[in-house]
């Protein structure tokens, strides 16, 4: 084989190799992407009914309810314009608190329940999440913490 | 006054920094030797104001000073003065000013072991130096400004983030920003010999050690980040792909590749060009790294809008930085020829796969990194990328690297032989699959594929780093630091393996809702939740639990999670507890008061989880030692020509 024979195949080989990289990162994106929704959007019919997305907003002032005694604990996300009822079994993060932004991780039951395994408030004190800030439209100052 | 003087010695490194990069590199164009010199003294003269503002900053921390805005916003008057200093770099102005003094610190560390290289190389490589300096330091003094006052000044601080109030995360930053920024040396030395058009053995033989210090630095300080979200975050996870974290993960895989062709450059003079372009690359993502996570860019695309005058900045710096250094690239490495021929199965070949496997794994990091970004700016819905993808994407790169890594550094230049070490390696192959068969079944019970791959997998890497050194122990042959090192550095990977298999396949995590007197029940460990009680530190009061552990009614230990509120006021944090084993973590974190006296615990069984960070210690002990080798420390003859690289040992 000519060098210059050996180093077109080469060049083929890498153009083939980082496609299929390309393609097999792409076609696993389609499972593995978590879509975030505000209440409004959830209750238009935005988010897709059998898959688990994450939701975000503030937790509105005294709608946190737990079962006493459980780990069951019930609260209500809000972007002020519409609600939505969420159900989580687990710890609460530390910053978790009424009236501050929020993000939880699940998917919609029957009931128009927001059933969450996982719910986040990465955040610290002084600023909100950012898909929350943005969705309620208030500028908030950002600090960032590493 | 002290902030003033801070802010006018800044002013002046600022000054310096730009005379270190005309004389430097102007004095190189034209030969002209006073230049040469005058930059080397605006270097020195560089650090010295830098670490002069440094101390301004740290002095106001120490002192309490509510008048400067960024003491206020960051520090408190209870913090203790561990804290406050650490405070220092506890935000975005202050970590900038961290970030420019370890790059002062690099270029003089540079600047005063560069004694034997000549006068015009080592003038381009302070005056590339200089450069980055200019643009940390005017980035800081125009919209930055850590020395900004506050009028009228704070009665009180509102303290430091209590997250960042522990030991491994206040030394994580300076840690991890002398890994970050020793790649400037790497990528100065890159850039000079761009300019210069020319390169041989002597320049990879010169620019390894500083890699490996770098590599070595950002090592621990990844591992330290790791550590640290594992025991402080209340998770108890070690790694969670979150966009901070792939953002120094980026540079660590090219800094790796680079050590890796660096070799091939040094004694074969192969790969050339590719080598300068991962010492750019490498530089360039801590860059990115670095701006990615402080310009709240990962925060919200939009949140760059919030303040234009940072994001235009950032966005000029990275293009001016990284775009000149590959239009320098694609301009001259043309000119730099490698032509040595290897065979298919030579120590070569086995590096130039290794590099496309790290490249391969660095790009699907950076996409998936970089994707949300993009689906943000362009309105195409807010996404993340979730964990499982990372994961998959990881392993896919990373099973044949380790498989041929155990063949790889037995495998001889250009011919590629494994002589010897043929024999070793079936040996080595064989007790691997055995051993990996025999901890799946005989101490988990458990034989699933993945996991016994990647037992296998580890037992194969750890006992061929030790063939090597062991043959040579036995022949009382010499052992060279950089063999040796390779060897520590190889076993730390397989170590690391080894705990993640371990701790990715069975580890437990389970909230419960305990009463006193309750128990609950994991990994065949009894958790008794017997006490609450108050506790009270410095600056903080909280709650603390025993939470009693027994195995088959014997007792292990007890763990005394807290949860703590900070003077300061803000929220609670949560504390674990943690006993740490050989074979396994117990954690137990204590969450809220549910009500009817009892608490939500969450509790966890992490097996083998040490050795994921003892693995990392070995990785940056392996680098060390290379780096002490003695060949990097001889005096380098005049530049050897082409010609003798080839035949350099």
């Amino acid at each position: 084989m000519t060098p210059r024979r050996k180093r077109l195949l080469a060049v083929v080989a890498i153009v083939a190799g980082v496609g299929v990289a390309a393609a097999l990162a792409m076609f696993a994106f389609r499972d593995n992407l978590l879509y975030f929704y505000n209440p409004s959007q959830v209750l238009a019919g935005d988010a897709p009914p059998a898959r688990t997305f994450r939701i975000g907003g503030m937790v509105t002032e005294g709608s946190v309810v737990r079962t006493p005694g459980t780990l069951e604990v019930r609260f209500v996300v809000t972007d002020f314009r519409r609600s939505v009822p969420v159900r989580y079994e687990g710890l609460l993060p530390d910053l978790f608190r009424e009236g501050q932004g929020v993000i939880a991780h699940g998917r919609l039951n029957d009931a128009g329940e927001f059933v969450a395994d996982e719910v986040l408030a990465k955040h610290d004190e002084n600023y909100m999440p950012p898909e929350v800030a943005e969705s309620l439209h208030q500028p908030t100052p950002a600090r960032v913490s590493e | 006054m002290i902030p003033e003087l801070g802010h006018f010695a800044l002013v002046i490194a600022l000054l310096l920094s730009m005379a270190q990069a005309l004389f430097g590199l102007g004095g190189a164009a034209r030969a002209n030797f006073a230049w040469l010199a005058a930059a080397r003294s605006a270097a020195v003269g560089q650090f010295v104001f830098v670490a002069l503002a440094f101390g301004a900053l740290a002095w106001a921390f120490v002192q309490r000073d509510f008048s400067v805005l960024y003491v206020a916003t960051n520090s408190h008057s209870e913090l203790p003065v561990f804290y406050r200093v650490a405070a220092v770099w506890g935000a975005h102005e202050g970590s900038l000013l961290l970030w420019s003094l370890c790059l002062a610190g690099w270029t003089l560390a540079v600047t005063a072991a560069s004694g034997s290289l000549d006068a015009p190389f080592r003038g381009r490589v302070i005056g590339v130096l200089g450069l980055i300096s200019i643009g940390f330091q005017l980035f800081m003094l125009a919209t930055s400004n850590p020395f900004e006052r506050l009028v009228p000044a704070a009665p009180e601080g509102l303290d430091l983030n209590p997250l960042l109030q522990d030991f491994a995360l206040a030394v994580h930053p300076p840690i991890l920003y002398l890994g970050y920024v020793g790649f400037s040396v790497a990528f100065a030395f890159a850039c000079a010999t761009l300019i210069e058009g020319r390169l041989d053995a002597a320049w990879a033989r010169w620019t390894r050690p500083w890699t490996l210090a770098a590599w070595l630095f950002l090592t621990i300080g990844i591992a330290l980040g790791s550590w640290w979200a594992y025991y402080e975050l209340g998770w108890g996870g070690w790694w969670f792909w979150d966009p901070v974290e792939n953002a120094s993960f980026m540079p660590w895989l090219a800094g790796t590749a680079l050590i890796h062709s660096l070799a091939v450059t040094e004694k074969r003079g192969l790969f050339k060009s590719w080598t300068l372009l991962l010492a750019v690359t490498a530089f360039s993502l801590s860059l990115l790294g670095t701006f990615l996570v402080r310009s709240g860019v990962l925060i919200s695309v939009h949140a760059f809008a919030t303040d234009p005058a940072r994001g235009a900045f950032i966005l000029a710096f990275l293009t001016f930085v990284i775009g000149g250094a590959l239009l320098l690239y694609a301009w001259r490495a043309p000119r730099l020829k490698s032509s040595a021929a290897f065979e298919a199965t030579s120590r070569e070949s086995f590096l130039l796969v290794n590099n496309a496997l790290l490249v391969a794994a660095l790009s699907l990091i950076l996409l998936g990194t970089l994707y949300p970004l993009f689906m943000d700016a362009l309105e195409l819905g807010k996404v993340t990328v979730g964990p499982p993808w990372f994961n998959l994407m990881f392993l896919v790169p990373m099973l044949p690297l380790l498989a041929l890594l155990g063949i790889g550094m037995h495998a001889g230049w250009k011919r590629g032989f494994l002589g010897n070490a043929r024999r070793a390696l079936w040996v080595v192959a064989a007790a691997s699959l055995a051993g990996a068969v025999l901890i799946g079944a005989a101490v988990y019970a458990d034989l699933r594929p993945m996991t016994t791959l990647g037992f296998a997998l580890a037992l194969w890497v750890m006992l061929s780093a030790l063939v090597i050194p062991l043959a040579r122990l036995r022949a009382r042959q010499a052992l060279p630091a950089a063999v040796l090192g390779m060897a520590v550095a190889h076993f730390g990977v397989g170590l690391a393996t080894f705990g993640i298999t371990g701790v990715q396949s069975f580890k437990i995590e389970k909230d419960f809702a305990l009463g006193i007197g309750d128990a609950a029940s994991i990994g065949g460990y009894d958790f008794r939740l017997t006490a609450l009680r108050d506790a009270r530190g410095p600056n903080y009061a909280g709650v603390e639990a025993d939470v009693v552990v027994s195995r088959n009614g014997e007792a292990v230990t007890v763990l005394r999670p807290q949860k703590r509120a900070y003077n300061s006021g803000g929220n609670p944090l949560t504390e674990a507890g943690i006993q740490v084993g050989p074979a396994r973590d117990l954690f137990a974190a204590l969450g809220d008061d549910l009500g009817q006296g009892r608490w939500s615990v969450r509790l966890q069984y992490k097996p083998l989880i040490r050795y994921i960070w003892l693995g990392a210690i070995l990785i940056a002990l392996g680098g060390g030692i290379a780096a002490l080798d003695r060949r990097y420390r001889a005096r380098l003859p005049a530049r050897a020509d082409e010609g003798a690289a080839a035949v350099a040992p």
